[in-house]
Protein backbone atom coordinates (compact mmCIF):
# COMPACT_ATOMS: atom_id res chain seq x y z
CA UNK A 1 0.00 0.00 0.00
CA UNK A 2 1.01 3.50 -0.64
CA UNK A 3 0.28 7.15 -0.01
CA UNK A 4 1.15 10.36 -1.70
CA UNK A 5 1.40 13.72 -1.25
CA UNK A 6 0.03 16.50 -3.70
CA UNK A 7 3.08 16.64 -5.40
CA UNK A 8 2.75 12.84 -6.34
CA UNK A 9 5.53 12.30 -3.90
CA UNK A 10 5.34 8.51 -2.27
CA UNK A 11 4.71 9.24 1.59
CA UNK A 12 3.98 6.29 2.59
CA UNK A 13 5.25 2.79 1.12
CA UNK A 14 4.47 0.01 3.63
CA UNK A 15 6.82 -2.29 1.39
CA UNK A 16 9.88 -0.36 2.35
CA UNK A 17 8.52 -0.45 6.39
CA UNK A 18 8.21 -4.56 5.45
CA UNK A 19 11.41 -4.91 2.87
CA UNK A 20 13.59 -3.65 5.44
CA UNK A 21 12.34 -5.33 8.58
CA UNK A 22 13.40 -8.73 6.66
CA UNK A 23 16.69 -7.75 5.13
CA UNK A 24 17.57 -6.41 8.24
CA UNK A 25 16.80 -9.13 10.61
CA UNK A 26 16.32 -7.21 13.16
CA UNK A 27 12.87 -6.17 14.88
CA UNK A 28 12.99 -2.58 14.94
CA UNK A 29 9.03 -2.91 16.16
CA UNK A 30 10.43 -3.49 19.79
CA UNK A 31 11.63 0.01 19.63
CA UNK A 32 9.46 2.04 22.38
CA UNK A 33 11.63 5.48 21.48
CA UNK A 34 13.53 5.50 24.76
CA UNK A 35 16.61 7.36 23.25
CA UNK A 36 19.01 5.72 24.39
CA UNK A 37 20.64 5.09 20.79
CA UNK A 38 20.63 8.79 20.01
CA UNK A 39 22.00 9.70 23.57
CA UNK A 40 25.01 7.35 23.12
CA UNK A 41 25.43 8.47 19.24
CA UNK A 42 28.78 10.72 19.39
CA UNK A 43 27.33 11.98 15.33
CA UNK A 44 24.17 13.26 16.19
CA UNK A 45 25.30 17.01 16.44
CA UNK A 46 25.79 16.10 12.26
CA UNK A 47 22.57 14.71 11.60
CA UNK A 48 19.04 15.81 10.30
CA UNK A 49 17.21 12.97 12.25
CA UNK A 50 18.28 11.03 15.41
CA UNK A 51 18.68 7.44 15.19
CA UNK A 52 15.70 6.48 16.99
CA UNK A 53 13.82 9.01 14.37
CA UNK A 54 15.24 7.09 11.48
CA UNK A 55 13.57 4.21 13.46
CA UNK A 56 10.16 5.76 13.70
CA UNK A 57 10.57 6.82 9.85
CA UNK A 58 10.95 3.05 8.81
CA UNK A 59 7.96 2.21 10.33
CA UNK A 60 6.44 4.53 9.19
CA UNK A 61 7.16 3.82 5.95
CA UNK A 62 8.70 7.00 5.23
CA UNK A 63 10.63 5.42 2.26
CA UNK A 64 11.63 8.72 0.33
CA UNK A 65 12.59 11.02 3.85
CA UNK A 66 14.58 8.11 5.11
CA UNK A 67 17.01 7.06 2.31
CA UNK A 68 17.55 10.90 1.38
CA UNK A 69 18.46 11.84 5.25
CA UNK A 70 22.25 12.10 5.72
CA UNK A 71 22.21 10.29 9.50
CA UNK A 72 22.48 7.33 7.33
CA UNK A 73 25.83 8.35 6.33
CA UNK A 74 27.24 10.45 8.96
CA UNK A 75 26.61 6.76 11.46
CA UNK A 76 30.45 5.85 11.88
CA UNK A 77 29.15 2.12 12.72
CA UNK A 78 30.31 3.11 16.07
CA UNK A 79 28.00 0.36 17.48
CA UNK A 80 27.58 2.43 20.97
CA UNK A 81 23.37 2.29 19.87
CA UNK A 82 23.16 -1.20 19.34
CA UNK A 83 25.29 -1.79 22.08
CA UNK A 84 23.70 -0.45 24.49
CA UNK A 85 20.05 -0.78 22.92
CA UNK A 86 17.65 -2.17 26.22
CA UNK A 87 15.46 -4.05 22.92
CA UNK A 88 18.34 -5.48 21.07
CA UNK A 89 17.34 -3.61 18.11
CA UNK A 90 20.58 -4.48 15.26
CA UNK A 91 20.70 -0.19 14.63
CA UNK A 92 23.71 -0.15 12.64
CA UNK A 93 22.65 -3.78 10.53
CA UNK A 94 19.61 -1.44 9.97
CA UNK A 95 21.61 1.77 8.85
CA UNK A 96 23.43 -0.67 6.44
CA UNK A 97 20.63 -2.08 4.88
CA UNK A 98 19.42 1.69 4.30
CA UNK A 99 22.45 2.75 2.56
CA UNK A 100 22.68 0.00 0.62
CA UNK A 101 18.78 1.12 -0.53
CA UNK A 102 19.75 4.39 -0.79
CA UNK A 103 22.90 3.11 -3.40
CA UNK A 104 20.38 1.14 -5.53
CA UNK A 105 17.77 3.66 -6.15
CA UNK A 106 20.37 6.35 -6.04
CA UNK A 107 18.74 8.07 -3.56
CA UNK A 108 21.92 9.29 -1.74
CA UNK A 109 21.91 13.43 -2.40
CA UNK A 110 23.03 14.63 0.66
CA UNK A 111 26.48 12.90 1.48
CA UNK A 112 28.01 11.91 -1.56
CA UNK A 113 31.46 12.28 -0.38
CA UNK A 114 31.00 9.38 2.05
CA UNK A 115 30.15 7.56 -0.57
CA UNK A 116 32.88 8.02 -2.91
CA UNK A 117 34.82 7.02 0.08
CA UNK A 118 33.47 3.75 0.05
CA UNK A 119 33.92 3.28 -3.79
CA UNK A 120 37.25 4.47 -3.86
CA UNK A 121 38.19 2.02 -1.27
CA UNK A 122 36.24 -0.87 -2.29
CA UNK A 123 37.50 0.35 -5.94
CA UNK A 124 41.02 -0.08 -4.36
CA UNK A 125 40.40 -4.04 -3.64
CA UNK A 126 39.05 -4.99 -6.50
CA UNK A 127 41.95 -3.36 -8.57
CA UNK A 128 44.67 -4.34 -5.92
CA UNK A 129 43.57 -7.06 -3.40
CA UNK A 130 44.94 -4.80 -0.47
CA UNK A 131 44.31 -1.02 -0.18
CA UNK A 132 46.86 0.65 -1.91
CA UNK A 133 46.61 4.07 0.12
CA UNK A 134 48.39 6.64 -2.93
CA UNK A 135 45.97 5.47 -5.46
CA UNK A 136 43.21 5.37 -3.47
CA UNK A 137 43.52 9.14 -2.44
CA UNK A 138 43.50 10.10 -5.95
CA UNK A 139 40.74 8.49 -6.61
CA UNK A 140 39.06 10.08 -4.06
CA UNK A 141 40.50 14.02 -4.88
CA UNK A 142 38.92 13.52 -8.56
CA UNK A 143 35.65 12.02 -7.07
CA UNK A 144 35.19 14.66 -4.90
CA UNK A 145 36.99 17.22 -6.55
CA UNK A 146 38.94 18.33 -3.54
CA UNK A 147 42.28 18.54 -4.66
CA UNK A 148 44.16 20.52 -1.47
CA UNK A 149 42.80 19.55 1.42
CA UNK A 150 45.51 17.41 3.75
CA UNK A 151 48.48 17.90 1.09
CA UNK A 152 50.80 18.75 3.75
CA UNK A 153 49.55 15.40 5.78
CA UNK A 154 49.95 13.57 2.53
CA UNK A 155 53.50 14.88 2.14
CA UNK A 156 54.32 14.36 5.73
CA UNK A 157 53.10 10.57 5.68
CA UNK A 158 55.12 9.85 2.56
CA UNK A 159 58.15 11.26 4.13
CA UNK A 160 57.69 9.32 7.57
CA UNK A 161 57.51 6.05 5.38
CA UNK A 162 53.67 5.98 5.99
CA UNK A 163 52.39 5.80 2.23
CA UNK A 164 53.94 3.08 0.46
CA UNK A 165 54.57 3.99 -3.19
CA UNK A 166 54.70 0.71 -4.80
CA UNK A 167 51.62 -1.21 -4.99
CA UNK A 168 50.65 -4.07 -2.36
CA UNK A 169 52.34 -7.16 -3.45
CA UNK A 170 49.37 -9.45 -3.85
CA UNK A 171 49.16 -12.39 -5.88
CA UNK A 172 45.37 -13.86 -6.26
CA UNK A 173 43.81 -10.85 -7.96
CA UNK A 174 42.26 -13.20 -10.27
CA UNK A 175 40.31 -15.19 -7.65
CA UNK A 176 40.01 -11.36 -5.66
CA UNK A 177 38.17 -9.76 -9.00
CA UNK A 178 36.35 -13.43 -9.59
CA UNK A 179 34.28 -12.62 -6.00
CA UNK A 180 33.30 -9.12 -6.87
CA UNK A 181 31.37 -10.62 -10.09
CA UNK A 182 29.70 -13.02 -8.18
CA UNK A 183 28.71 -10.23 -6.18
CA UNK A 184 27.39 -8.08 -9.19
CA UNK A 185 25.86 -10.94 -10.82
CA UNK A 186 23.39 -12.03 -7.76
CA UNK A 187 23.06 -7.76 -6.79
CA UNK A 188 21.79 -7.54 -10.83
CA UNK A 189 19.96 -10.33 -9.70
CA UNK A 190 18.31 -9.07 -6.61
CA UNK A 191 17.01 -5.90 -8.85
CA UNK A 192 14.97 -7.64 -11.49
CA UNK B 1 50.95 -20.67 20.64
CA UNK B 2 51.14 -20.30 17.01
CA UNK B 3 48.60 -18.01 14.55
CA UNK B 4 48.03 -17.17 10.97
CA UNK B 5 49.28 -13.68 11.65
CA UNK B 6 46.45 -10.89 9.68
CA UNK B 7 48.16 -7.68 9.87
CA UNK B 8 45.60 -6.11 7.75
CA UNK B 9 46.06 -3.02 4.90
CA UNK B 10 46.79 -0.45 7.77
CA UNK B 11 49.83 -2.01 9.11
CA UNK B 12 51.77 -1.98 5.84
CA UNK B 13 51.70 1.79 5.41
CA UNK B 14 50.45 4.36 7.74
CA UNK B 15 51.16 1.96 10.65
CA UNK B 16 53.82 0.22 9.68
CA UNK B 17 55.57 0.93 13.48
CA UNK B 18 52.12 -1.06 14.53
CA UNK B 19 53.32 -4.25 12.74
CA UNK B 20 57.57 -3.79 13.43
CA UNK B 21 56.42 -3.77 17.22
CA UNK B 22 53.73 -6.36 17.27
CA UNK B 23 56.34 -8.82 15.60
CA UNK B 24 59.26 -8.03 18.08
CA UNK B 25 57.25 -8.00 20.93
CA UNK B 26 55.46 -11.46 19.89
CA UNK B 27 58.67 -12.82 18.82
CA UNK B 28 60.18 -11.73 22.04
CA UNK B 29 57.09 -13.17 24.27
CA UNK B 30 57.05 -16.58 22.23
CA UNK B 31 54.17 -15.93 20.12
CA UNK B 32 54.70 -17.30 16.81
CA UNK B 33 52.80 -15.42 14.30
CA UNK B 34 53.28 -17.06 10.50
CA UNK B 35 51.42 -13.71 8.47
CA UNK B 36 48.26 -15.41 6.75
CA UNK B 37 49.47 -16.12 3.05
CA UNK B 38 48.13 -13.93 0.13
CA UNK B 39 45.83 -12.48 2.81
CA UNK B 40 43.27 -9.61 1.01
CA UNK B 41 41.77 -6.49 2.67
CA UNK B 42 38.80 -7.16 4.67
CA UNK B 43 36.73 -4.52 3.30
CA UNK B 44 36.38 -2.26 6.53
CA UNK B 45 33.31 -0.19 6.57
CA UNK B 46 32.99 0.67 3.24
CA UNK B 47 32.28 -3.30 2.48
CA UNK B 48 29.52 -3.94 5.13
CA UNK B 49 27.74 -0.21 4.73
CA UNK B 50 27.35 -0.98 0.96
CA UNK B 51 27.40 -4.34 0.30
CA UNK B 52 26.15 -7.29 3.01
CA UNK B 53 27.32 -10.30 0.60
CA UNK B 54 30.37 -8.62 -0.31
CA UNK B 55 31.73 -7.62 2.97
CA UNK B 56 31.11 -11.61 4.08
CA UNK B 57 33.13 -12.95 0.93
CA UNK B 58 35.69 -10.33 1.50
CA UNK B 59 35.97 -11.09 4.94
CA UNK B 60 35.34 -15.08 4.38
CA UNK B 61 38.25 -15.32 1.77
CA UNK B 62 40.84 -14.70 4.60
CA UNK B 63 38.58 -16.95 6.92
CA UNK B 64 38.74 -19.80 4.47
CA UNK B 65 42.79 -19.22 3.99
CA UNK B 66 43.29 -19.66 7.39
CA UNK B 67 40.90 -22.81 7.79
CA UNK B 68 43.81 -23.83 4.68
CA UNK B 69 46.62 -23.23 7.08
CA UNK B 70 45.06 -25.08 9.75
CA UNK B 71 45.28 -22.19 12.24
CA UNK B 72 43.48 -19.92 14.32
CA UNK B 73 43.93 -16.05 12.88
CA UNK B 74 45.64 -13.03 15.00
CA UNK B 75 44.71 -9.84 14.12
CA UNK B 76 46.21 -6.60 15.29
CA UNK B 77 43.59 -4.26 14.03
CA UNK B 78 40.25 -4.28 15.55
CA UNK B 79 38.52 -2.76 12.37
CA UNK B 80 39.29 -6.28 10.44
CA UNK B 81 39.03 -7.67 13.85
CA UNK B 82 35.58 -7.45 13.89
CA UNK B 83 35.05 -7.99 10.31
CA UNK B 84 35.99 -11.46 10.40
CA UNK B 85 34.42 -12.14 13.68
CA UNK B 86 31.54 -10.66 12.18
CA UNK B 87 31.51 -12.92 9.42
CA UNK B 88 32.44 -16.53 11.14
CA UNK B 89 29.97 -15.91 13.53
CA UNK B 90 27.18 -15.28 11.00
CA UNK B 91 27.98 -18.34 9.04
CA UNK B 92 28.48 -20.51 12.19
CA UNK B 93 24.99 -19.37 13.38
CA UNK B 94 23.14 -20.22 10.13
CA UNK B 95 24.11 -23.04 7.27
CA UNK B 96 22.61 -22.13 4.24
CA UNK B 97 24.37 -18.79 4.73
CA UNK B 98 28.17 -20.79 5.13
CA UNK B 99 26.62 -22.73 1.31
CA UNK B 100 26.28 -19.31 0.24
CA UNK B 101 29.60 -17.57 1.39
CA UNK B 102 31.09 -20.87 -0.26
CA UNK B 103 30.09 -20.69 -3.59
CA UNK B 104 30.71 -16.65 -3.64
CA UNK B 105 33.87 -17.64 -2.43
CA UNK B 106 34.62 -20.82 -4.60
CA UNK B 107 37.03 -21.67 -2.16
CA UNK B 108 35.91 -24.75 0.82
CA UNK B 109 34.88 -23.36 4.42
CA UNK B 110 33.81 -24.94 7.29
CA UNK B 111 33.68 -22.11 10.25
CA UNK B 112 36.31 -24.31 11.88
CA UNK B 113 39.17 -21.67 13.24
CA UNK B 114 38.52 -18.14 15.44
CA UNK B 115 40.16 -15.00 15.25
CA UNK B 116 41.56 -12.88 18.06
CA UNK B 117 43.05 -10.21 18.87
CA UNK B 118 46.78 -9.43 20.15
CA UNK B 119 45.54 -7.42 23.16
CA UNK B 120 43.22 -10.26 23.88
CA UNK B 121 46.06 -13.06 23.18
CA UNK B 122 48.70 -10.91 25.31
CA UNK B 123 46.53 -10.27 28.23
CA UNK B 124 45.30 -13.71 28.59
CA UNK B 125 47.76 -16.11 27.41
CA UNK B 126 51.05 -14.37 28.23
CA UNK B 127 49.54 -12.65 31.14
CA UNK B 128 50.76 -10.28 33.81
CA UNK B 129 53.04 -11.65 35.39
CA UNK B 130 55.23 -13.44 32.49
CA UNK B 131 55.20 -9.22 31.33
CA UNK B 132 56.49 -8.17 34.73
CA UNK B 133 59.09 -10.92 34.79
CA UNK B 134 60.16 -9.59 31.78
CA UNK B 135 60.27 -5.94 32.87
CA UNK B 136 63.81 -4.44 31.81
CA UNK B 137 62.93 -0.89 31.83
CA UNK B 138 59.67 -0.19 33.58
CA UNK B 139 57.81 2.84 32.09
CA UNK B 140 58.61 5.34 34.90
CA UNK B 141 55.25 6.52 36.34
CA UNK B 142 54.04 8.00 32.08
CA UNK B 143 50.73 9.09 32.43
CA UNK B 144 48.68 7.25 30.17
CA UNK B 145 44.73 7.02 29.09
CA UNK B 146 44.20 3.65 27.74
CA UNK B 147 41.66 3.98 24.63
CA UNK B 148 40.05 1.20 23.36
CA UNK B 149 37.79 2.74 20.84
CA UNK B 150 34.62 0.71 19.20
CA UNK B 151 36.04 -2.75 17.74
CA UNK B 152 38.02 -4.09 20.48
CA UNK B 153 34.53 -4.07 22.56
CA UNK B 154 31.76 -3.54 20.51
CA UNK B 155 29.33 -5.16 19.35
CA UNK B 156 29.53 -7.47 22.11
CA UNK B 157 28.01 -10.69 20.66
CA UNK B 158 30.76 -11.17 18.32
CA UNK B 159 33.92 -9.44 19.88
CA UNK B 160 34.01 -8.62 23.60
CA UNK B 161 37.39 -10.29 24.90
CA UNK B 162 36.79 -7.31 28.22
CA UNK B 163 33.94 -5.23 29.27
CA UNK B 164 31.60 -3.45 26.74
CA UNK B 165 31.55 -0.53 28.81
CA UNK B 166 34.36 -0.54 31.15
CA UNK B 167 37.33 -2.79 29.48
CA UNK B 168 40.60 -3.29 31.75
CA UNK B 169 42.62 -5.40 30.17
CA UNK B 170 45.06 -2.88 28.24
CA UNK B 171 44.44 -0.68 31.82
CA UNK B 172 45.90 -3.32 33.82
CA UNK B 173 48.88 -4.49 30.39
CA UNK B 174 50.48 -0.68 30.71
CA UNK B 175 50.15 -0.85 34.85
CA UNK B 176 52.15 -3.83 35.33
CA UNK B 177 54.76 -2.31 33.07
CA UNK B 178 54.99 0.42 35.26
CA UNK B 179 52.99 3.50 33.86
CA UNK B 180 50.51 5.69 35.57
CA UNK B 181 47.11 4.66 34.21
CA UNK B 182 44.53 7.49 34.31
CA UNK B 183 40.54 6.43 34.88
CA UNK B 184 38.84 8.23 32.03
CA UNK B 185 35.98 8.33 30.59
CA UNK B 186 36.88 8.22 26.60
CA UNK B 187 37.68 4.42 27.07
CA UNK B 188 35.28 3.26 24.80
CA UNK B 189 34.09 6.42 22.86
CA UNK B 190 34.22 6.41 19.30
CA UNK B 191 37.19 8.48 17.32
CA UNK B 192 35.30 8.67 13.88
CA UNK B 193 37.73 6.97 12.05
CA UNK B 194 35.86 5.54 9.62
CA UNK B 195 34.76 9.31 8.73
CA UNK B 196 38.30 10.78 8.67
CA UNK B 197 39.11 11.15 5.36
CA UNK B 198 35.04 12.20 3.90
CA UNK B 199 33.89 13.93 6.85
CA UNK B 200 37.07 15.70 8.31
CA UNK B 201 35.13 18.05 10.76
CA UNK B 202 33.72 15.62 12.21
CA UNK B 203 36.30 13.19 13.17
CA UNK B 204 38.44 16.54 14.12
CA UNK B 205 35.45 17.26 16.85
CA UNK B 206 35.67 13.85 18.06
CA UNK B 207 39.08 13.78 18.35
CA UNK B 208 39.20 16.76 20.51
CA UNK B 209 36.42 15.66 22.64
CA UNK B 210 38.60 12.34 23.42
CA UNK B 211 41.65 14.26 23.90
CA UNK B 212 40.24 16.86 25.99
CA UNK B 213 38.80 14.22 28.23
CA UNK B 214 42.58 12.51 28.03
CA UNK B 215 44.38 15.81 29.27
CA UNK B 216 41.62 16.81 31.78
CA UNK B 217 41.95 13.21 33.55
CA UNK B 218 45.81 14.19 33.79
CA UNK B 219 46.84 11.64 30.97
CA UNK B 220 50.33 12.89 28.73
CA UNK B 221 49.77 10.76 26.12
CA UNK B 222 47.46 7.86 24.94
CA UNK B 223 47.52 4.16 24.26
CA UNK B 224 45.33 2.69 21.39
CA UNK B 225 45.37 -0.70 19.67
CA UNK B 226 43.89 0.48 16.75
CA UNK B 227 45.64 1.49 13.33
CA UNK B 228 42.88 3.90 12.50
CA UNK B 229 42.29 5.25 16.22
CA UNK B 230 45.97 5.78 16.29
CA UNK B 231 46.21 8.30 12.93
CA UNK B 232 42.96 9.74 13.39
CA UNK B 233 43.86 10.67 16.88
CA UNK B 234 47.10 11.87 15.38
CA UNK B 235 46.36 13.31 11.97
CA UNK B 236 42.71 15.40 13.65
CA UNK B 237 44.02 16.37 16.36
CA UNK B 238 44.45 20.03 15.36
CA UNK B 239 45.93 22.26 18.55
CA UNK B 240 49.42 23.23 17.73
CA UNK B 241 52.76 22.05 18.84
CA UNK B 242 53.74 21.32 23.04
CA UNK B 243 49.88 20.66 23.29
CA UNK B 244 49.19 17.74 21.34
CA UNK B 245 48.85 14.31 22.82
CA UNK B 246 51.11 11.78 21.98
CA UNK B 247 48.91 8.51 20.89
CA UNK B 248 51.66 5.01 21.57
CA UNK B 249 50.27 1.35 20.59
CA UNK B 250 49.75 -0.66 23.36
CA UNK B 251 52.38 -3.00 21.40
CA UNK B 252 55.30 -0.28 21.27
CA UNK B 253 55.49 0.32 25.32
CA UNK B 254 55.67 -3.68 25.80
CA UNK B 255 58.31 -3.65 23.73
CA UNK B 256 59.75 -0.51 25.26
CA UNK B 257 59.31 -1.97 28.65
CA UNK B 258 61.18 -5.39 27.83
CA UNK B 259 63.85 -3.52 26.07
CA UNK B 260 63.10 -4.26 22.55
CA UNK B 261 66.27 -2.10 21.63
CA UNK B 262 64.33 -1.82 17.98
CA UNK B 263 61.68 0.18 19.92
CA UNK B 264 63.08 3.76 19.31
CA UNK B 265 62.90 3.54 15.74
CA UNK B 266 59.43 2.61 15.79
CA UNK B 267 58.24 5.74 17.22
CA UNK B 268 60.52 7.81 14.69
CA UNK B 269 57.11 6.96 12.51
CA UNK B 270 54.87 9.01 14.19
CA UNK B 271 53.12 12.30 13.56
CA UNK B 272 53.15 13.39 16.93
CA UNK B 273 56.76 12.63 18.36
CA UNK B 274 56.51 10.86 21.72
CA UNK B 275 60.52 10.92 22.40
CA UNK B 276 60.14 14.52 24.34
CA UNK B 277 57.91 12.82 26.72
CA UNK B 278 59.50 9.65 27.27
CA UNK B 279 62.74 11.42 27.48
CA UNK B 280 61.33 13.43 30.43
CA UNK B 281 60.61 10.22 32.01
CA UNK B 282 64.48 8.57 31.64
CA UNK B 283 63.23 6.23 28.70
Amino acid sequence: MQYFDRSGQVTYDANFSLKVKEVSRTNIDRCYQCLTCSLSCPVTFAMDYLPNQIIRMVQLGLKQRTLTSSTIWVCADCEACATRCPNDVEIVRLMDVLREMALQESLNEKEKAVAAFHHAFLGNIKRWGRQYELSMLLQLKFKTADFFSDIDLGIKMLLKGKLKLRPPRFRDLRGVRAIFQRIERLAGGERT
Amino acid sequence: MKYAYYPGCSLESTAREYDLSVRAVCSNLGIELTELADWSCCGASSGHSTNRWLAHALAGRNLALAERAGLDIAVACPACYVRLRTTYKEMKDDPRQRDELVNLLDMPYEVKYGTRHLLDIIYHDIGLETLKERLAKPLGGLKLACYYGCYLVRPPAVVAFDDPENPKSMDMLLDALGAEVRDWSGKVDCCGGSLSLSKREIASRLVAEITGMAKRAGAQAIVTACPLCHSNLEVRQVTRGQNRLPIFYFTELIGLAIGIVEARSWLKKHMISPLNLLASHGL
